[in-house]
């Protein structure tokens, strides 16, 4: 292949992935914070690596320990206790 | 007796060095040594579960024991700066290079990177995402066309399989065997959900994500991902910046 060639086959290539990307750029949903829902020790946290509060909850379905989940299923979500919530949960 | 600022600085070195700091007051003189020995205790032993909590999978890897043993002695040389202590532990890794006992996982600096590596990722400042409408542009444009990283996204290129050996040490992970001098370059990233994700990508992926981080133009990328890996194709790797919402519009100007 010529570089000419060449450089029109990256081109082509890269603008059939680039236009891929951009259909798929609404497949990831945004997410929520649901309360209550955790199961002991898997609850997410806000601080994030290197702190300690991801996966302290100490019992399952803790009503102020709250999980990432896909955005509007957390009300959905069947506990023992009810549904989740989106704001803590008093215990 | 001290001034209260040098009596703090000979407080923090005595932490750290076993001297008792001049003009420290107990009920019972002939206690201060004992009390102060259990507040130096304190003090590095946190210090200790703070690195733990920075590096779990060293941690995992070297053992408890060793781990809090080895963290004292890393202590004595590279102090927390600040009280934010996520930006505490910079050093570990070339710590971990130049600590004899580990000499025989040499694989080692390379993870504690990799976990350092994640703990930025998720505290990197925020940025929108590049819209779809901005890719199709791109598509449209793709001989000029330029995209940049999202100021979480870290490369790490090592000699060894750091990806395969960090996710083989995670809690759910089942156990199987690793070639540990497999070479993998590692891609950190906080995702559209703030999850801090870890992908080992192959060379061509490799050599088209360090170009586009280091400002080039996509074509650019794709001209140093083919000479990584002939006929690379791009739509993977894009398709999953894109998802994670890695890929933004480049600042007009000065290059990042």
């Amino acid at each position: 292949m010529t570089m000419m060639t060449k450089t029109l086959s990256l081109t082509a290539t890269l603008a059939t992935a680039l236009t891929l990307a951009a259909a798929a750029a609404h497949a990831e949903g945004e997410m929520e914070k649901c309360y209550g829902v955790a199961m002991a020790g898997q609850n997410d946290c806000a601080a994030g690596p290197g702190t300690t509060c991801a996966g302290t909850a100490k019992m399952d379905y803790q009503g102020n320990a709250w999980k990432l989940v896909p955005a509007g299923t957390c009300t959905t979500m069947q506990t023992p206790h009810g549904m989740g919530s989106l704001e803590p949960i008093k215990m | 007796m001290l001034a209260h600022p040098d009596f703090i600085t000979a407080f923090r070195q005595g932490l750290f060095n076993g001297t008792l700091p001049p003009g420290l007051t107990v009920p019972a003189p002939d206690e201060a040594e004992r009390r102060f020995a259990v507040y130096r205790n304190n003090v590095a032993h946190s210090l200790g579960r703070a690195l733990a909590a920075r590096f779990p999978v060293i941690e995992r890897l070297v053992g408890p024991e060793f781990f809090a043993a080895m963290a004292r002695v890393y202590l004595g040389g590279d102090l927390p700066a600040s009280p934010l202590l996520f930006q505490w532990g910079d050093g570990f890794a070339g710590f971990l290079q130049g600590f004899p006992p580990v000499a025989g996982l040499p694989y080692l600096p390379d993870v504690a990177r990799l976990e350092f590596a994640r703990g930025r990722a998720w505290h990197a400042a925020d940025h929108p995402p590049a819209p779809p409408e901005a890719l199709a542009a791109a598509a449209a444009q793709a001989d000029t066309a330029r995209l940049a990283l999202h100021p979480s996204v870290a490369l790490l290129a090592s000699d060894f399989a750091v990806v395969s050996i960090w996710q083989a040490n995670q809690p759910d992970a089942l156990p199987a065997p690793i070639d540990a001098t497999q070479t993998e370059t590692a891609l950190i990233l906080r995702d559209r959900r703030d999850a801090v994700r870890v992908l080992a990508l192959p060379p061509g992926d490799a050599a088209f994500a360090r170009a586009l981080q280091s400002g080039a133009p996509l074509l650019i990328a794709a001209e140093s991902a083919a000479h990584a890996a002939p006929r690379h194709d791009p739509a993977r790797l894009l398709l999953c910046l894109m998802q994670a919402g890695a890929l933004i519009t480049p600042d007009t100007g000065e290059p990042r």
